[in-house]
């Protein structure tokens, strides 16, 4: 006969929960890394590409290059942050072994996998929040489809965030991590659209440019934000939509599996 | 019958093939203190990983309380509390906030008067605000002890709670012990120091390469031994047994400068030095002394153990 279950005063949320405040605590607690870092990246850029080249290049009719690449610069930093969140934190568990201290609790794979996607989401948004409040003195956005916007940028963020915890189980050390965000983030960021629309790259870089699956965030992105883009907006959220749901996936299957998180 | 506190069921564990615990069952019954010893490799710690849930079960069945911990893995992870040999920290938070925080994994609020009394009797107060790379090595072994409480688990599960941690404090660690087990905790340890085991727990299993080699109360398996140890130290070592002495079940240690016997209740000491020096043997010294936990490890394992 098995004895009664959990203890009387269990609060079911409250693992959950834990782990986000958890989560949202470590970057806070390394903000100078976590957000003021990025944040100030953003603003050179903002700088660089609003304030001084800017004013010399057009590259969409009716709207300033600042106007173009905000919105891009904007998605960037939700995306790197989402990205990195989840990715550093989670390996530094497993590299410090700390994991075990999650393993042991009754914390389900889905609770575990919310936790860190919310709190890589809430990173990246507020970047992306802050860019754009700094990027207000260089250019004023139309917020043509607020709505939808804020949806892509999300749905970005959530994106990210399953890819930096699949990352963080694949990863064997410190440099395997940054070569994801070296040579395979920042390419396929800066080769997405952020700072030029696909359509005027020649014909083969163009047709290219849609197997990068950052064409389809940063497009849809600012095409919720200027009202023009190279995709119509519901192409941009059914190719996101669709590669966020395989990702979550991807990530459930291991996590549930404890795929290189237990031995 | 009882439903055991913890009962491992055959359970199994490779690693690339070769095997870390082949088929090893025992049930503890609830409000036991139960001591798990063996050499380094012996699997102890493969066994704990796999009821905690940190190490996949490959085959085989554990069941806390009742409870299948893979099955029902959220009941039997509330029911338990585990201490890793392995420290693991987090360093972005100081002992008192990753206490608060621990509780909250297991589903409960913060018990304020459970976490004073953590931090009181595992000597934590005065490094409550430190971030944890700034521990001592100890220190991080009784947050850890602390850690594994802060749910009230009906299982503790403590693997090497003492290493590392200065003398005092190990009494004070093993008394507390004893009061949480009064109080109805079921507690499974591992130690390396056999002293302590032989105090603490009231049944002990023994495991060696992977096998449980012995299972019995702490009395019995002492009494296994018979009559009483005598120990031979010799004035030139020896690099094996000479089987003329088979009889006193000898076994080697120090470099083959110690000679360790046991005699039957109808052996004597005498008789044993007068077969040393019929040998040709050179004895130092010859000391005789009740059995211990050691000379039944070394007589199980045939391996030294590292204890302090």
């Amino acid at each position: 006969m098995a004895i009664d279950a959990r203890p009387p005063d269990y609060i079911p949320g409250r693992p959950f929960l834990t782990l986000l405040h958890k989560e949202i605590r470590r970057f806070l607690r390394v903000s100078s890394q976590t957000l003021f870092t990025p944040i100030i990246t953003a603003s050179l850029y903002l700088f660089i590409f609003g304030a001084t080249l800017g004013e010399r290049i057009s590259v969409l009719p009716g709207f300033s290059y600042a106007q173009f690449v905000v919105p891009g610069l904007i998605l960037m930093g939700v995306i790197n942050n989402s990205f990195s969140n989840s990715a550093s934190s989670l390996f530094m568990s497993r590299y410090l072994g700390n994991i075990v201290d999650l393993l042991v609790t009754p914390i389900t794979p889905p609770q575990f996998i919310f936790a860190y996607t919310l709190a890589a989401m809430i990173r990246g948004l507020a970047v992306g929040l802050v860019v754009w409040l700094v990027s207000m003195f260089f250019a004023a956005l139309p917020w043509h489809n607020p709505l939808a916007a804020v949806a892509m940028a999300a749905l970005a963020s959530f994106l990210f965030a399953q890819f930096g915890l699949i990352v963080a189980l694949f990863a064997s050390s410190f440099d395997s991590l940054s070569m994801y965000t070296n040579f395979l983030i920042l390419p396929l960021i800066y080769l997405g659209g952020v700072f030029y629309p696909i359509s005027i790259l020649p014909a083969p870089w163009a047709s290219l440019s849609h197997l990068n699956p950052m064409f389809y965030l940063i497009d849809g992105f600012r095409g919720a934000i200027l009202g023009v883009g190279d995709l119509p907006l519901w192409v941009a959220f059914l190719v996101a939509g669709a590669m966020s749901a395989a990702l979550f996936v991807w990530a459930f299957y291991l996590i549930g599996r404890g795929h290189r998180l237990s031995s | 019958m009882q439903t055991p506190a913890l009962d491992i069921d055959h359970l199994c564990k490779s690693y690339d093939g070769s095997a870390a615990v082949k088929e090893i069952s025992l049930a503890i019954a609830p409000g036991e203190i139960f001591g798990l010893l063996g050499p380094n490799g012996a699997g102890k710690s493969t066994t704990i990983n796999m009821v905690s849930g940190v190490t996949r079960i490959d085959n085989g069945a554990v069941r806390i309380f009742g409870h299948d911990n893979q099955t029902d893995y959220r009941i039997t992870r509330c029911l338990t509390g585990v201490m890793h040999q392995e420290i693991v920290i987090d360093n972005f938070f100081t002992i008192d906030k990753a206490l608060k925080m621990h509780a909250g994994y297991y589903g409960l609020r913060d018990d304020p008067t459970w976490r004073q009394l953590l931090i009181e009797r595992l000597g934590l107060g005065p490094h409550l605000h430190k971030v944890m790379f700034k521990l001592s090595g100890g220190l991080k072994r009784r947050f850890m002890i602390a850690k594994a409480m802060i749910h009230k688990p009906r299982l503790l599960i403590l693997d090497e709670p003492t290493a590392g941690v200065d003398i005092e404090l190990r009494h004070s660690l093993w008394e507390f012990v004893r009061e949480i087990n009064q109080r109805g905790t079921t507690v499974l340890l591992t130690t390396h120091y056999l002293e302590e085991a032989e105090q603490m727990c009231g049944r002990i299993a023994i495991m060696n390469q992977g096998e449980v080699v012995a299972l019995d109360s702490t009395r019995n398996l002492l009494r296994q031994l018979g009559g009483r140890q005598v120990e031979v130290n010799l004035a030139q070592p020896l690099t094996a047994v000479p089987t003329e002495l088979a009889h006193f079940r000898p076994v080697l240690a120090d470099d083959g400068n110690l000679l360790r016997c046991a005699l039957d209740e109808t052996d004597t000491a005498i008789a044993l030095l007068a077969r040393l020096t019929g040998l040709g043997l050179k004895v130092r010294d010859l000391e005789t002394r009740p059995p211990n936990l050691e000379d039944v490890f070394l007589r199980l394992t045939g391996s030294h153990h590292h204890g302090h």
